[in-house]
């Protein structure tokens, strides 16, 4: 629960509220991934994220 | 007394720092301890090392600071991806799990790690620093100056990927910004991919060919790639690159530019093209350096300036600051990459947090960058006793005296001694020392004991006080972090036929008394060499002058290419066993190859990857 609350205080904050819906679908379409690939690789030869 | 610790983790060069009422106590990266380059993994080892150097546990620990934001990083990701969609799906794919598993979730991933150490460690000891603004901490709090101009440059944070804050004092304030995608760090290191070096760690390979080159594709870059302003902020145009949301640096449009593919380390050469690529890179770098620290000096009026990002690290452009004298004091964090993080996360809770005042040091708060462990000598007799090694115990004389003049006879020496380096630069106490003014040393040095390219420059340690009658240089520089000509006197005149020779025909011309230390265009990264930091490389230094005239040493890591620098006497034996190193000097323990009872370490370069 803590997590929620910080990054709802993040989002209110950094006046980012116009993204929510579209964290909400991203998160959704990356829990799929999330699900649907087993492990999670780390991406990263370039670290960008 | 307020113990703080910083750590950098999960990109690259994860790091660990300790610092006690403001004051660095102890500092070091992981991949000295994991032993694999630049390792981005949790810096449990580190920690544990930096809580021991000063003694204390983790219970003892006030605040745990991370040098980044995550949601703040997430939101540039997930903002990025938008911009960019559909195109950024496949990297999206890769990028997501990673977050939504853990980085996302960094305060309890953090908080479990943590645990390892201390079972009841509460969350609420850790506290979160703006990436920029950890590096411009790391910079300006452990400089000399009361007051500075603070320059961070990298390739990206959450959003910044260049800042401007003024220090003063105990506060340290941000006041201009550039934001992804719009990055000179990653704009050099879409040249490090294209040019088929590894992305975060190739950069110097980069800068080092850049010499063989002639910029002939400056223009070109100033005109397609990157919109310049004169103050020096600037516009990267995307449409040339794939950085933002894609698995490459560079695309199609940007290989067409440039009229070829981007090279293939493993079989590709690397051939003039690539060295007036770098050149070119490197000359578009420095001019953007050059114009923002112009409007910077005019703006704030401000004579002394502070750097740190990882785009500090390029030693190039900042002795061509210098050069300049736009600004009249000049101060560049050793540990300038990530790594560097660690310790600016600590310093920023401390003092802007907090609200601590700060002491500036006369010198400057990093010791010389000497923050990692050390051995005693019957620590190093126990594990050297262990491995089967034969070696000698001199006094500290002897020792100083002996390796001199092994180093004079032309041996190449591992040196191991006192607190190991914090930051990439080995400075002294893990290097490997050789005479300068051996025309053939560059390349024994690259083939037989780094086992790496041989257009690759060695680097010079100078005595300070003997540093102007061998470069054109003043001040110090005793973190290898500027670049400077040798000077006219110690020159070779070269003939019309050496004068002619192209790229890397360059390299078989001694161009100087110091040949194995002159690049191509005479220039030197440089040590300056304080009695009052490193005494005992000092004296060695002292030494080798009293005995040659020089005083000059060739300085590289220890280590072979793509391994970790040493952290042990077990890694330096071991290493020692697997190069064509003479001698290894270790404390006041002396190790004669010859004398070797125990087999070489087999395969020892093949075990660490070419980076």
């Amino acid at each position: 629960m803590s997590f929620i609350a910080e990054l709802w205080t993040f989002i209110r904050l950094r006046k980012k509220i116009w993204l929510l819906p579209i964290f909400v679908v991203l998160a959704f379409f990356g829990a799929l991934i999330v699900l649907s690939q087993g492990s999670a690789v780390a991406p990263f030869i370039y670290t960008l994220f | 007394m307020k113990k703080i610790l910083g750590l950098s983790a999960l990109y690259h060069d994860s790091a660990a720092a300790l610092i006690v009422d403001g004051k660095i106590i102890s500092a070091a990266q992981e991949e000295r301890f994991s032993r694999r380059k630049h390792d981005a993994a949790f810096p449990l080892q580190a920690i544990k090392s930096v809580l021991s150097e000063g003694g204390i546990s983790l219970e003892q620990v006030d605040h745990v600071v991370f040098y980044d934001k995550p949601f703040l990083k997430f939101e540039r990701l997930l903002e990025t991806y938008l911009a960019r969609a559909p195109r950024g799906f496949a990297s999206f794919r890769m990028a997501m799990p990673v977050w939504l598993r853990e980085k996302l979730f960094l305060k309890d991933l953090l908080t479990k790690e943590l645990r390892v150490l201390s079972a009841t460690f509460p969350a609420e000891k850790l506290l979160f620093a703006e990436h920029h603004l950890s590096h411009a901490a790391s910079a300006f709090f452990a400089s000399p100056f009361e007051r500075a101009v603070v320059l961070t440059l990298d390739g990206v944070g959450e959003w910044a990927t260049t800042s401007v804050a003024i220090g003063d004092g105990n506060r340290l304030d941000i006041v201009r910004e550039l934001h992804f995608p719009h990055s000179l760090g990653l704009l050099y290191s879409a040249f490090t991919y294209y040019c088929g070096f590894r992305v975060n760690s190739g950069e110097y390979k980069l800068m080092g060919l850049a010499p063989y080159g002639t910029p002939r594709y400056a223009d070109l870059i100033l005109d397609t790639l990157i919109d310049l302003k004169e103050d020096g902020s600037f516009r990267l145009d995307q449409s040339y690159f794939d950085y933002a949301a894609g698995l490459t640096m560079t695309n199609k449009r940007f290989h067409t530019l440039f009229g070829a593919p981007p090279r293939k380390p493993d079989s590709d050469p690397v051939t003039q093209f690539h060295m007036d690529v770098a050149a070119s890179i490197q000359a578009v770098t420095e001019e953007v350096v050059l114009r923002i620290t112009r409007s910077l000096r005019a703006e704030f009026d401000i004579p002394a300036l502070c750097l740190a990002g990882g785009v500090a690290l390029n030693c190039v452009a900042n002795g061509a600051l210098v050069r300049e004298g736009t600004f009249d004091h000049i101060w560049v964090q050793p540990a300038s990459g990530d790594a560097g993080g660690a310790l600016g996360a600590a310093l920023c809770a401390h003092h802007l947090e907090f609200g601590a005042p700060r002491f500036v040091e006369p010198g400057d708060a990093m010791q010389g960058s000497y923050l990692g462990p050390s051995f005693s000598d019957e620590t190093v007799k126990a594990s050297l006793d262990a491995v089967g090694a034969v070696y000698e115990c001199l006094s500290s004389d002897e020792t100083i005296d002996r390796t001199a003049r092994a180093i004079a006879d032309g041996q190449a020496i591992g040196w191991f001694q006192g607190r190991m380096e914090y930051g990439p630069r080995a400075l002294g106490n893990r290097s490997i020392l050789a005479d300068p003014r051996s025309e053939t040393m560059q390349r024994t040095l690259n083939l037989k004991v780094k086992f790496r390219e041989s257009f690759r420059p060695f680097a010079p340690s100078v005595l300070h006080e003997d540093v102007q009658s061998w470069f054109e240089f003043e001040g110090k520089s005793p973190y290898m972090l500027f670049v400077a000509k040798v000077a006219e006197h110690r020159r070779h005149p070269m003939r019309q036929e050496d004068k002619d020779l192209f790229g890397i025909d360059r390299l078989n011309i001694a161009r100087s008394a110091i040949p194995a230390v002159t690049h191509v265009d005479y220039s030197a990264r440089l040590q300056t060499v304080h009695a009052e930091t490193n005494a005992r490389y000092h004296a060695l230094v002292s030494r080798f002058k009293a005995l040659t005239g020089c005083p000059v040493l060739v300085n590289t890591s220890f280590n072979v290419r793509g391994e970790p620098i040493v952290g042990t006497p077990e890694d330096a034996f071991r290493c020692f066993m697997g190069t064509d190193l003479d001698a290894l000097v270790i404390g006041n323990l002396y190790l004669r190859k010859s004398e070797q009872t125990v087999a070489a370490t087999p395969g020892y370069k093949e075990s660490y990857k070419l980076d």
